[in-house]
């Protein structure tokens, strides 16, 4: 009867990464598929087994494990961060002049992608009726910004000289040349964070003498599901951990093949009575590779699989907000989607 | 985007022609799988529910069908309502660890200058 459980509990916690393919794939801990098993919504149940720990927090990326949490939500999270965390960027661009080599929509849309430094927090969506669509943006939701600049000879180059950083003045045209123009009172409410691009050395375009630049670009609050450029993270993704069991003890030349197998770090040869005797330490670190497979020898011998509620998320910001602002912010968002329906049958119910 | 003028539709209830209160398909309006399949997952995980599921009407639809049958003949917004609810105390219990977690990490050290790749540099190989 015990090995019928473990198995039950294997196919409920564990992806299995067979030879010919991946098992219990699915979530299947739902009432009524298991006997013996109270599988109802318990949250006290939830609380008690959720965590989660913060492996790597610096200014532009962070690492956690979230653990004890159906891939369900888990992956609503990873959506919501990728689509749905608002922030703020390039959307209008007003060109008075462009002599450059680089067509309007091209400039333009290379303008669009530079991520903005601004709390998209503090600022509102701008309206996007057909009515409002000529309106001029006001300082809730619009920040302008103005990049002028044109190329010149150096007048003291060379004479002999022929590489184009001593020959020309502002020949290389970089986001640190785009310059905040505050609207209303932006400029005493932004007083303290400076309004402008994340990173100063993004090359917007190359010019040459006579070439210029005069352009006002208007920067709004967006979602990243109706364009990328208001995506806040330059990537958001979870993995499972990853699980080695080894079924039967390893020695000596097999086990070193045995090592070879796995990422580094992931299994470490013991010695046991003056043999080598494989162990798993860390799996986590495996890349889950299944390089085991090609040895007939060693196939059986570990089982490599994935716990299916633990989940490691790498979350790397575009520099806008914090990694950890924006997960905060993202559950938020899910929270706010649940109210709006429940507020939607609250007035339902009313009528 | 958020609230778009006022006659924009939220939630629909659709029912065939004789079926009871219990098999409902809900209609929820600039939908996808984010909260499709967080939501289904909660409302499974209810024993009064026969059977929960989503779909996406179209790619250029940003709609989902929900569909939702009751056990029982129950008025099938109740499992809606409920799993709605739980999913937002989930979140907050979430938020509330999360941030818990993250103030205690950035009190062991402060974030570090250089960013660091924490899955690759785990592994020398790469």
């Amino acid at each position: 009867m015990a090995a019928t459980t473990t198995n039950v509990d294997e196919i409920r916690n564990r992806v299995i990464l067979g030879e010919f393919g991946v098992k219990n794939v699915h979530t299947t801990d739902f009432p009524g598929n298991y006997p013996g098993y109270d599988d109802t919504w318990n949250m006290q149940k939830f609380q008690k087994n959720f965590r989660i720990d913060v492996v790597h927090v610096d200014e532009s990326s962070m690492e956690f494990d979230m653990v004890g949490i159906d891939a369900a939500i888990a992956n609503a999270f990873r959506r919501i961060l990728l689509a749905e965390v608002p922030t703020m960027a390039i959307e209008k661009v007003f060109i008075y002049n462009n002599t450059s080599i680089v067509q309007d929509e091209v400039l333009s849309h290379r303008l669009g992608l530079i991520p903005i430094k601004a709390d998209p927090r503090l600022f509102e969506y701008r309206n996007t009726g057909e009515e409002s669509a000529e309106e001029e943006g006001s300082e809730i939701d619009t920040i302008q910004l103005q990049l002028k600049i044109k190329c010149s000879r150096n007048p003291r180059a060379s004479k002999d000289s022929s590489d184009p950083r001593e020959l020309y003045l502002n020949h290389m045209v970089y986001s640190r040349d785009i310059k905040w123009v505050p609207i209303g009172n932006q400029a005493d409410v932004f007083a303290d964070s400076v309004i402008g691009p994340v990173h100063d050395d993004i090359l917007i375009a190359q010019l040459r003498p006579g070439q210029e630049l005069d352009i006002i670009m208007h920067c709004v609050k967006g979602l990243g599901k109706d364009h990328a450029k208001f995506s806040p993270v330059a990537t958001a993704s979870y993995r499972l951990l990853p699980e080695i069991t080894l079924m039967e003890p390893v020695e000596g030349e097999k086990a070193e093949r045995l090592k070879s197998c796995f990422s580094r770090g992931v299994i470490d040869l013991e010695d046991v009575n003056g043999k080598k005797v494989a162990k798993v330490v860390n799996s986590r670190l495996d890349t889950c590779s299944r390089e085991i497979l090609r040895h007939d020898d060693l196939k059986n011998v570990a089982k490599i699989g994935r716990v299916r509620d633990h989940f490691i998320f790498t979350v790397e910001s575009s520099g806008i907000l914090q990694p950890d602002v924006l997960v905060t912010e993202a559950i938020k968002v899910l929270m706010a989607k649940c109210q709006r329906f429940i507020n939607e049958l609250d007035s339902t119910d009313m009528e | 985007m958020a609230a778009q003028g006022e006659k924009k539709p939220v939630l629909e209830m659709v029912q065939a022609d004789g079926a009871d209160e219990g098999c409902v398909t809900f209609v929820l309006h600039d939908e996808d799988h984010t909260l499709g399949n967080s939501l289904r997952y909660m409302i499974m995980k209810n024993a009064d529910v026969d059977f929960c599921g989503y779909t996406i009407t179209h790619p250029s639809e940003s709609k989902i069908n929900f569909r939702i049958q009751t056990r029982g003949g129950a008025p099938a917004t109740e499992p809606l309502r409920r799993g709605l609810n739980e999913l937002s105390d989930v979140c907050q219990h979430v938020l509330n660890t999360f941030q818990l977690s993250v103030t205690s990490a950035l009190l062991m050290g402060p974030r570090l200058g250089p960013p660091q790749r924490s899955c690759l540099a785990a592994d020398p190989m790469l």
